[in-house]
């Protein structure tokens, strides 16, 4: 799946034809401080000179960075720096979105998210997404899982699709308290049973990356705990990719953290790293409250 | 100078407390007023349904739901055919309205913007202003004189007609509220916009659109001026599609202007029928105006 092995830090190309719609011009992009590649190597996900605009203000500013498979890597930064709109541009959600356009590229796997023959229903499928806010379809706790199997035309049998759902539902530490009322809505769930089925639904359909977005800024320690152990178990076999605005979580997570400001990426590297010996002055600044 | 404990001089104590007072007779007056605006808004209804009770009760028996209308002269007599009819004009005007209702409604909410959309909402405004009576003259110069004949059909389109207009903006408002995040939810599982509008905002939107639906069913089950050159009326029983019916309102029209007391009688007790398929099918619709996102 992963085509080609990290070699060397600075300037890379992934997969066989890196697709670059823009020549990065002549400012010169700091080169990405990566953190060491990943045991198996490779790049899940790769911004090439990402730039994007809502309308005439632009949210990103030629970025530049890897995202080493099956790792967590953490984006942070102050409100409205642009880490939602880097997330969404990944499995092209911000497409829903008019008057919008970008510049440069994004690679999954190596290969280009946006080039105009990219199947955009096949890229979500394999990109994954939990949202800020739950949103578990008005259904069944089954169908919630189900649906997306189903749509997707993943399994045959309802044979199948019960294991699918109950493997599904575990792996996102859930099973447990829902086996009882599979059939009952999801609506009835607590905040925090809903984001781990929000979860569940989207391991469901077998994604390779998950983006994650706030996923627990909108819950209660215990079950923002529940989250990050969540995280934690599924990074054996997902790529994880997660906004926070939550230091610590970003550090307890992560392995890989992002500084985002101002639409452009400061720095990026191994989270130990980033948290006790940021290179970049903003970055410190950021980190140790001074702003944001 | 003393001052109070809040820091403010004593001496505007007096006016602050002065000024409360009126503030709180203010409050007061204001708050009968609306109530009895209030009131008055009840007010009708209630006397329409007592008056009904007492003029046409009296008339209500199990003939009136099982009989034809009697002849001129004759005592008894009822009116199941008008009932029959009524049902069959809302079930045919739903059968032809709803589905375009609801498409239309669904398109303007999901593609809003786009200059088709524009048109059409400001349309659908327009229609819904409509008087009646010219709905009713504007299906009978198409359809009746196309068909050259008073029928169903021409009745169904007619209250179709009036229909559609007014589901497809509650429907569009309906899934317009809907929660983006319920959209990109779907859309990020792979579906695609068609099978997420569908299979996730549609059903979410359910219980909104089908309460807008027995709205206007029980907005269209009493017009009386679109039928009048559309299903016409018949004194006997019918339910072929080409052929003139009978319906409720048509009957206490035609029941309410004649000169004979029975009629009279029997008019009012239509109307009580009418009025009370009404109440049921609003009632009914306000259990299901209840939030989709409410717990099991
Ligand atoms: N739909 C939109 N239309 C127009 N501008 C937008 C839209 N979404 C975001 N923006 C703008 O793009 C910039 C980046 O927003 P984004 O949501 O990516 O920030 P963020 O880093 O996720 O912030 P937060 O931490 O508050 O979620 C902001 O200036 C924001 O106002
Ligand atoms: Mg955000």
């Amino acid at each position: 799946m992963i085509m080609e092995k990290l070699s060397d830090a600075g300037e890379r190309t992934v997969g066989q034809s890196p697709v670059r719609s823009s020549p990065s011009g002549n400012r010169p992009a700091p080169p990405p401080r990566t953190g060491e590649p990943a045991p198996d190597g490779g790049l899940a996900v790769a911004a090439r000179d990402f730039s994007f605009w809502y309308g005439k203000t632009q949210a990103l500013d030629s970025i530049t960075l890897d995202v080493p498979v099956r790792r967590v890597s953490a984006l942070i930064g102050p409100s409205g720096c642009g880490k939602s709109t880097f997330l969404r541009s990944i499995n092209r959600m911000n497409d829903l979105i008019p008057d919008t356009r970008h510049e440069g590229e994004i690679l999954l796997d190596g290969s280009a998210v946006y080039s105009s023959g990219r199947d955009v229903v096949e890229l979500r499928k394999r990109v994954g997404m939990v949202f800020q806010k739950s949103n578990p379809f008005p259904k069944s706790i089954y169908e919630n899982v189900a649906y997306g199997p189903r749509v997707n035309r993943l399994v045959s049998s309802r044979g199948d699709m019960d294991a699918l759902v109950e493997e599904s539902l575990r792996q996102a530490a859930l099973w447990d308290e829902v086996k009882d009322r599979l059939d009952r809505s999801a609506l009835g769930l607590s905040g925090g049973q809903q984001q781990r089925l929000c979860i569940a639904r989207a391991l469901a359909v077998s994604p390779e990356v998950i983006l994650m977005d706030e996923p627990a800024s909108a819950l209660d320690p215990i079950a923002t705990q529940k989250i990050e152990e969540l995280i934690h178990e599924l990074k054996d076999r997902y790529t994880i990719l997660i906004v926070t605005h939550n230091m610590q979580q970003a550090a307890r997570v992560s392995d890989f953290t992002a500084f985002f400001f101002m639409g452009r990426l400061i720095e990026i590297g191994k989270t130990e790293e980033i948290f006790t010996n940021p290179r970049q002055e903003q970055t410190e600044a950021y980190i140790t409250g001074r702003f944001g | 100078m003393n001052t109070s404990t809040l820091g403010r001089p004593v001496d505007t104590d007096e006016k602050a407390s002065a000024l409360r007072r009126r503030r709180n007779r203010f409050n007061r007056i204001m708050l009968t007023l609306t109530g009895v605006c209030a009131v008055v808004v009840v007010v009708p209804l209630l006397l329409i349904f007592y008056y009904l009770m007492v003029a046409g009760a009296g008339s209500i028996n199990l003939d009136f739901f099982t009989q034809l209308p009697a002849p001129v002269g004759e005592p008894g007599g009822g009116m199941a055919n008008a009932l029959l009819g009524t049902m069959f004009l809302v079930l045919l005007a739903g059968a032809i309205g709803i589905p375009i209702a609801v498409g239309a409604g669904v398109f303007l909410a999901e593609d809003g913007r786009s200059p088709l959309a524009t048109v059409v909402r400001f349309t659908a405004d327009v229609m819904n202003g409509i008087p009646s009576i010219v709905v009713g003259i504007f299906v009978w110069a198409w359809v009746v004189v196309w068909m050259g004949r008073f029928s169903l059909l021409a009745g169904g389109i007619a209250l179709a007609v009036m229909l559609i207009p007014m589901v497809t903006r509650t429907t569009e408002e309906m899934v317009r509220l809907v929660p983006k995040e319920l959209r990109e939810g779907g859309v990020a599982l792979g579906f695609t916009r068609w099978r997420t509008t569908l299979g996730i905002v549609l059903p979410a939107a359910r219980s909104g659109i089908l309460t807008g639906v027995l709205v206007a069913l029980a907005r269209i089950a009493g017009e009386t001026a679109p039928l009048l050159f559309t299903a016409f009326g018949n004194p006997f029983w019918e339910w072929r599609l080409n052929e003139p019916i009978s319906a409720l309102p048509l009957l206490i029209y035609q029941y309410a202007i004649s000169p004979y007391d029975e009629w009279h009688r029997l008019a009012w007790a239509a109307a009580l029928v009418l009025i009370g398929l009404v109440l049921a099918v609003s009632l009914a619709s306000r259990f299901l105006i209840r939030n989709p996102y409410r717990q099991r």
